[in-house]
């Protein structure tokens, strides 16, 4: 069932929805997303009666959503992108050294695994946004956080059975060291998991920065992320349902075609991965 | 298995002892919560009095073991912001709330995911594979709190057939079960399909088929019954992440239940009640993963022995 064909697809709604606007926003975006037109506050979109100023309509400053969002695309590439490949490198480096030493390393990392889990990642982004304040770095340390205990457990297992096998054993009769081993036999044999890994944790991460940002705990105002935007449409359901609409939706596609291009990966290069 | 369930135990135990020291350590970092409870006109007298009352003054590690000691009887002293109730005593008067909601939800996403699952799996290739993939990967994909914004736009603000928000009858969980449970259902859906494609394809099912077998049987006693236990492992999990999703849809839907809960309590910094959610959650979570763990064990006696 593994297509070999590039998911054209969902390449083009990433680009189009995330990476273009992350890139260009200072260029496309029609109007400047932190200025107020108070004459035009709560304009619907143009389809929906609105007109051409604010394609997809205002919000309760007159802000022009579309540009909001187009800038909003930025920060959610930045953090998870950020986060990813810090999560990423040391819950697999953490999984690396507990699987290779095992003994009491292993006993302490898996421990450590444990505990990550058992933490609901909400509450603890809830705790720290009250110790440091709703920041950037408080925002990736709940991502590194959620992140790492994964990748160590997958990355632990597969290096168990790893070395045991014959060309760890030969590597370390001709006298490679462990960090040789470790860098040079064992980590090429678990960089595919690690990338499909990544790319599949990519969107729940998007998410992740999404929900903590519509709690108030995320990146802080007046930065215009996709759940703060969310977050700003709440109370007017009624009234104007496009400025938590369009937002909305940008997560979604966003969020969608990583998951697809995540699951073409897996296929491609690990399928045995079992992710939920 | 006795020594597998011991061992288990202890593990837990030893996850717990840290989750406490995380917890006590979080709260003590955030600042004193004197701030917040007197006028700032207060005199030294006055802070130092308050200190002395709530054993601010001690050193640490007597501040930690007097929370371990109070903790492991339940007691994390009173609410800052609920004046005159135990810390305690607030989560537990909105706990059933947060159990209702989590219940329903979880009972949404197995009545939907499990038959999902094993339809897409038999009939895999089909229109029906299709669909439910198709489904469980916008499932995976959609933000809650904007899935419970847009229900309320459609269900109860467009066509009006359900409230938008508040407690009440089942009416009113209905929206917010389902904002909860979409993000499950798409995870158990694919779960459950992969591990029943690869029980159809052993040797034991194809014998079942040859022997003349129903296709009910072939697919729900054979099939299933062996391919239950992959959805089972991920119980654990899934327990777990209906009650963080609690915290998100509840403030969506002003759903008054725990999670909810620890949004009030850290806006208004109330140590007592945020030690006691995290705990209370914490604690719930580990449980649940024990006795999947457990369960599991006692079901593949190879996890025992492995």
């Amino acid at each position: 069932m593994a297509s070999s064909r590039l998911p054209v697809i969902p390449l083009a709604l990433l680009v189009l929805v995330l990476l273009g606007p992350a890139l260009l926003a200072d260029l496309i975006a029609p109007h400047d997303p932190y200025q107020s037109h108070l004459r035009n506050r709560l304009q619907p979109p143009v389809f929906a009666g609105g007109g051409w100023e604010f394609i997809l309509g205002t919000d309760r400053l007159g802000r022009c959503i579309l540009s909001r969002i187009l800038h909003g695309a930025r920060y959610a590439v930045a953090i998870s992108a950020v986060g990813i490949v810090l999560g990423a490198a040391l819950g697999s480096a953490l999984g690396l050294l507990a699987g290779y030493a095992r003994g009491w390393t292993d006993a302490v990392v898996m421990r450590l695994v444990d505990i990550s889990f058992a933490l609901p990642s909400v509450l603890l982004a809830l705790a720290l946004a009250v110790v440091f304040g709703p920041s950037f770095s408080a925002v990736l340390a709940v991502i590194v956080f959620v992140l790492w205990a994964s990748f160590a457990r997958q990355v632990r297992g597969e290096v168990l059975s790893l070395r045991e096998r014959d060309f760890v054993a030969r590597a370390r009769v001709a006298g490679a060291s462990h960090l040789r081993i470790l860098s040079r036999h064992i980590l090429p044999n678990v960089a595919n998991t690690i990338t499909v890994m990544a790319t599949l944790q990519l969107g729940v991460i998007i998410l992740l920065e999404a929900t903590l940002s519509f709690l108030g705990i995320g990146v802080p105002r007046p930065t215009p992320t996709w759940g703060l935007l969310v977050a700003d449409g709440r109370q007017f359901v009624v009234s104007a349902w496009w400025i938590s609409f369009f937002p909305g939706l940008a997560i979604l596609l966003s969020v969608l075609s990583i998951n697809l291009l995540g699951d073409w990966l897996r296929d491609r290069l690990d399928p045995r991965l079992q992710q939920v | 298995m006795t020594r597998f369930a011991l061992l288990r135990l202890v593990q837990s135990l030893v996850s717990l002892f840290a989750i406490t020291v995380i917890v006590f350590g979080l709260s003590h970092a955030t600042g004193s919560p004197i701030d917040t409870m007197l006028p700032d006109d207060a005199t030294t007298e006055q802070i130092a009095a308050l200190s002395r009352n709530l054993g601010l003054d001690e050193p640490l590690w007597r501040q930690y073991l007097v929370f371990l000691g109070n903790a492991l009887q339940g007691d994390f002293g009173m609410s800052l912001k609920w004046r005159g109730q135990s810390a305690m005593g607030v989560v537990l008067d909105r706990l059933p709330a947060t159990l209702r909601l989590g219940g329903l939800a979880l009972l949404i996403s197995i009545a939907v995911a499990i038959p999902a699952g094993v339809v897409s799996a038999v009939r895999r290739g089909t229109w029906a594979d299709h669909l439910v993939r198709g489904f469980a990967l916008f499932g995976q994909s959609i933000p809650a709190f904007w899935l419970g914004i847009v229900l309320i736009w459609i269900f109860a603000v467009g066509l009006g057939w359900l409230p938008t928000s508040g407690h009440g009858g089942l009416a009113h969980m209905i929206l917010p079960a389902i904002s909860i449970a979409a993000f499950q259902i798409a995870a158990l859906t694919r779960l459950t399909r992969s591990a029943m494609l690869e029980v159809l394809d052993t040797e034991y099912v194809k014998l079942a088929r040859i022997k003349g077998a129903s296709e009910t049987a072939v697919v729900w006693r054979h099939a299933f019954a062996n391919a239950a236990i992959v959805p089972l492992t991920y119980f654990g999990v899934l327990a777990g992440s209906v009650l963080t999703g609690s915290i998100v849809v509840e403030t969506v839907f002003g759903w008054p239940g725990a999670g909810w809960l620890a949004i009030e309590a850290i806006r208004a910094r109330d140590f007592p009640v945020i030690q006691a959610v995290v705990m209370f959650f914490a604690l719930a979570f580990l449980l649940a993963n024990v006795l999947v763990d457990l369960l599991y064990a006692w079901v593949d006696p190879r996890v025992r022995h492995g």
